[in-house]
């Protein structure tokens, strides 16, 4: 909570981890100023690309006093105007999950690593990087919470598999090393109520903690305030309350 | 990918796009997320030149219904096409 009389400060700039292999790629970082300790959180950007929307949803995570970490996963494909870059991954087929998953772990590293850090690190993605957010738990033991803003494919039938993304993370939930915050729309078509309501059921099913929040009137990407035609300030103000009350009972 | 419908293809053309005209080597096509289109979805056409670099880009977000208006209008010019090229060769 802000305090009028209080100092606040933050730093936020692009930066270089190391990922995948040990390959170092470009990463948005905000952090607070000040000894801390700070939990981290990265973030996983959407299928569109790392933009300027994940940048300023960087800097709020640091606000609201998380080392927020947000890498470009799209580094080793090419560079450029973010939507640019965007349309030249979507041609490739994406990104592969097992090099995202190592981009992850090194970048929760880089966060766990810090001399400020609290020891604790959570995961945040929307879109694909909510499927990403979850395949990457259920691979890193590392991880102390996972948001999931209306990730698609994260249950998915054999036929939408790709060489990339070969697996539903899904299959991986026994695995699953920390609890779930799920934000989703009932307008969305991917993931559809039905997929929310069958990933919540293997949750159950493999007796993990989780807590689900899905808004009528809300379809895709509800929390862009840059796409008119997809945000729904009502579901996403409340969302971001959710996002923060499950952050401070899991990343405190 | 969210829907996982892209393809790219090898391709010849010539496009205009931000900086000038360019020669294209490569077409991409897909259902995804647009980039600036009022949808969740869109048909996406972009023509591209990758060794030029990712602004050598010409990049289309249509409806089903316009792409398959598209597809149509482009057909009908390439039968015009042909029945012009014929009759020239006659002469």
């Amino acid at each position: 909570m802000i305090n009028t009389d209080s100092y606040e400060g933050m730093l936020a700039e692009t930066i270089v981890v190391r990922g995948n292999n040990g390959d170092l790629i470009h990463a948005y970082q905000a952090r607070p100023l000040g000894p801390g300790p700070f939990p981290g959180v990265l973030l996983f950007h959407h299928r569109p690309g790392w933009d300027s929307w994940y940048r300023a949803t960087t800097r709020l995570f640091a606000a609201q006093g998380y080392w927020a970490l947000s890498p470009d996963l799209y580094c080793r494909i090419a560079h450029g105007s973010p939507d640019d870059v965007g349309a030249r991954a979507r041609a490739e087929g994406g990104v592969p999950d097992d090099q995202v998953i190592g981009d992850a772990a090194g970048c929760i590293e880089f966060l766990k690593g810090q001399p400020t850090s609290n020891g604790k690190a959570g995961l945040f993605g929307t879109c694909s990087g909510g499927r990403h957010a979850y395949l990457a738990a259920c691979n890193i033991e590392d991880v102390d919470a996972v948001v999931d803003c209306w990730g698609g494919n994260i249950v998915a039938d054999d036929d939408t598999l790709t060489p990339m993304q070969p697996i539903a993370p899904a299959s991986l939930t026994e695995s699953l090393n920390a609890p779930v915050l799920g934000i989703f729309g009932n307008d969305d078509h991917n993931p559809t109520p039905a997929d929310v309501d069958e990933l919540e059921e293997i949750l159950r099913s493999n007796r993990k903690e989780y807590e689900f929040h899905r808004y009528d009137g809300a379809g895709h990407g509800f929390f862009y305030h840059d796409r008119p035609s997809s945000y729904r300030a009502e579901a996403a103000v409340d969302g971001w309350e959710k996002i923060w009350t499950f952050l401070q009972d899991n990343l405190a | 990918m969210c829907t996982m419908i892209t393809t790219k293809h090898q391709f010849e053309a010539r496009a205009k796009g931000p900086d000038g005209w360019f020669e294209v080597k490569q077409v991409y096509l897909g259902y995804d997320h647009p980039a600036h289109s009022p949808s969740d979805h869109a048909v996406l056409f972009d023509l591209a030149n990758e060794e030029i670099g990712t602004g050598a880009r010409l990049g289309v977000e249509l409806t089903t219904e316009a792409a398959t208006r598209l597809a149509y209008l482009l057909l009908e010019t390439v039968q015009q096409a042909a029945r012009y090229e014929a009759k020239s060769a006659r002469k």
